[in-house]
């Protein structure tokens, strides 16, 4: 054990020293949830809009007014009826549509629980999206509590409705973050891992460490252990970042939510193991980390390209794909709050997944180093 | 026990290709032991088995008393082993390589401590010992590499090359540390390729193809072969030509 430990501490020391790998490694997820957070801000000034007010009432047009004078908006249509809305979407102009239904005034001077404003959002440009309905949302609620009389608090709730009309399943921002969430541990723990055994065989040192009485379990996990503490701090971190900076709910439990992660750790590990075992050197490790790992996740596991719009022969592919399963999680826990009771299914793909690498990898371990 | 090293017709094959052929050899306790033989001999391999690091494919040997088969770990203790490739971490201090191959050899924290101060007092580094090793000069690399392959006093220490690329004055400094561990009882058993350094050794072996030519000290050799230099030995059995 002490053994064990005075090779993890020289892990420590190798990950302190290179101070150019340790800022790539948590500079990278800040960066990209950063910039992802600016390139939202950008697009919503001035967004346009469109109205169809079906209530002509002075409650609709007050809250019109107020949605024009905040800065967000910008009227570029009304429109007449329902029909107009595809239309207007499809131009490609109007991003957002603010539905009043008829009696909209009447059932809000009443308090009414039936009072209904509809959102709708172009969810082809899914960042957007989210932060339009949000910020419409934020507007039509103010304007609701300074109706209310004055000492007490509204009752009734307008309901938004943000329908996404091209895009019922809300992609963005939502899957973002998990999509860099994957990346990032996938990146850390499987290149890492792998370049840093594949430099021991480069160097020579690991031909003294096997000559040396630690045995070649206590080689490995010294290697994966500082690794998955590191990628374990960089999940929580864009967790944090998602929640605190980009507004992403977290409506889950934050205790499965990290089990989890830490178990998408764990297979990266196993991933970049089974790398190691095959590359010697390490650009090789470095290559087919980024290719055979990075790539497919980032192509194929939802994260940018919707796994429902690929060719048929892709989405049976992205079955294979680790990442695919943990963004799922991840949303699932996130944003639909759901628990382990729904969520087991693509859990035990990554145990089974991540049982069979690690399996593999040390299997194949022994007789390559001792070629 | 008191021999450090022996073995009987010890054969690596990789495939059809035979890097060591039925080699047979002592080792006596103390002694130190050369390996020669030109690049690609085979001599890497034969130290590689009895290392541990790669399985015989038939033969018998035995390091340290211990089996190569059977008792890998008891062999593992008992041996040093610096590698033809520069076995120091670059990126590490040279207190924290000390500190690190003592303690993956179970080193106490005293001890550890002893250690490092009399290995850097010893090899005069007191001014770089906070230094990162991909700073020092060569020569003073493979001597650190020396005393830490000594660390935990083993009984038999494999030096692969440990001398390549620096000159002859340098080596000859590096061969004190050498005839220094050998008095203090440990034995060396070391390979190389320079024949200055084949008249340091007690014993040497000449290998070619894999088979040892011949294994005497270096006085009967170039007797026997009528020479007066290792080189002259090695230029007859390598190259089957006369050195004179
Ligand atoms: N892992 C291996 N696979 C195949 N051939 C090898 C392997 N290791 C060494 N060899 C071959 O065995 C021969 C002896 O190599 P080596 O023991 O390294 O020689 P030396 O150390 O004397 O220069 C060389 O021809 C080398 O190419
Ligand atoms: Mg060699």
């Amino acid at each position: 054990m002490k053994r064990f430990l005075a090779f993890v501490k020289k892990e420590f020391f190798h990950i302190l020293r290179d101070r150019r790998t340790l800022l790539i490694l948590f500079g990278m997820p800040l960066a990209m949830v950063l910039l992802f957070g600016f390139a939202l801000t950008n697009e919503i000034k001035n967004a346009k809009i469109a109205v169809l007010d079906l209530d002509h009432g002075p409650h609709s047009r007050q809250i019109t007014d107020r949605l024009l004078s905040s800065g967000y908006f910008q009227l570029i249509q009304n429109l007449n009826a329902s029909r107009d809305i595809e239309p207007a979407f499809r131009r490609g102009k109007v991003k957002l549509v603010v539905v009043f239904p008829p009696n909209f005034s009447q059932d809000f001077a009443r308090n009414d629980t039936e009072a209904q404003v509809q959102l709708l959002a172009d969810a082809s440009e899914q960042n957007t999206a989210i932060s339009l309905t949000n910020y419409a949302t934020n507007i039509i609620q103010n304007y609701k509590s300074e109706q209310a009389p004055p000492g007490t608090v509204a009752p009734m709730q307008i309901d938004v409705q943000p329908r996404m009309v091209f895009n019922p399943e809300l992609r963005g921002a939502f899957v973002f973050v998990p999509g860099v969430m994957a990346m990032v541990l996938l990146l850390v723990s499987a290149l890492m891992t792998s370049v840093t055994i594949a430099r021991e065989k480069e160097m020579g040192t690991m031909e003294v460490l096997m000559v040396s009485p630690l045995s070649q379990l206590q080689i490995l996990f010294g290697k994966v252990l500082p690794y998955l503490l590191l990628s374990f701090i960089n999940g929580c971190v864009i967790i944090a970042l998602g929640v605190f900076l980009l507004g992403i709910p977290l409506n889950g439990s934050l205790l499965l939510l990290l089990a989890e992660t830490l178990l998408f750790t764990f297979l990266s590990l196993s991933l970049g193991l089974l790398i190691s075992t095959i590359a010697d050197t390490q650009l090789v490790a470095m290559f087919a980390s980024l290719l055979v790992l990075l790539m497919p996740t980032i192509f194929l596991s939802g994260f940018i390209f919707p796994i429902e719009s690929m060719p048929r022969f892709l989405q049976f592919v992205s079955n294979i794909i680790p990442a695919k399963y943990f963004i799922e999680i991840v949303k699932g826990i996130m944003i639909k709050g759901i628990g382990l009771d729904l969520l087991w299914k693509p859990t035990l793909l990554l145990l089974g997944m991540s049982a069979f690498l690690m399996a593999v990898s040390l299997r194949n371990l022994k007789p390559r180093l001792n070629q | 026990m008191d021999k450090a090293v022996t073995t009987h017709k010890l054969t690596k094959k990789f495939g059809d290709f035979v890097a060591t052929d039925e080699i047979t050899f002592e080792v006596a306790q103390g002694e130190i032991f050369g390996f020669l033989g030109a690049n690609g001999a085979g001599k890497t391999t034969a130290m590689r088995m009895l290392c541990g690091l790669l399985t015989p494919t038939s033969g018998e040997a035995t390091v340290a008393g211990y089996d190569v088969y059977t008792q890998p770990e008891q062999i593992k203790q008992r041996i040093g082993y610096m590698s033809q490739r520069f076995s120091l971490y670059e990126d590490l201090t040279v207190r924290d390589n000390i500190r690190f191959y003592g303690g993956i050899y179970g080193l106490s924290r005293a001890e550890l401590k002893t250690k490092s101060a009399s290995i850097i007092r010893e090899l005069g580094l007191d001014s770089v010992a906070d230094a990162l090793v991909e700073s020092l000069p060569l020569g003073w690399k493979q001597r650190l590499a020396f005393s830490v392959a000594l660390i935990h006093d083993p009984k038999v220490v494999f030096l692969d090359e440990p001398t390549g690329g620096v000159d002859p004055i340098t080596r000859r400094q590096f061969w004190d540390k050498i005839y220094e561990a050998a008095h203090n009882g440990t034995t060396i058993f070391v390979t190389t390729h320079y024949m200055d350094e084949a008249e340091y050794c007690d014993r040497v072996s000449i290998m070619v193809d894999g088979r040892i030519k011949a294994l005497d000290t270096p006085t009967e050799l170039k007797r026997t072969y009528g020479v007066d230099s290792m080189d002259g030995v090695f230029q007859i059995l390598a190259r089957g030509t006369s050195g004179k």
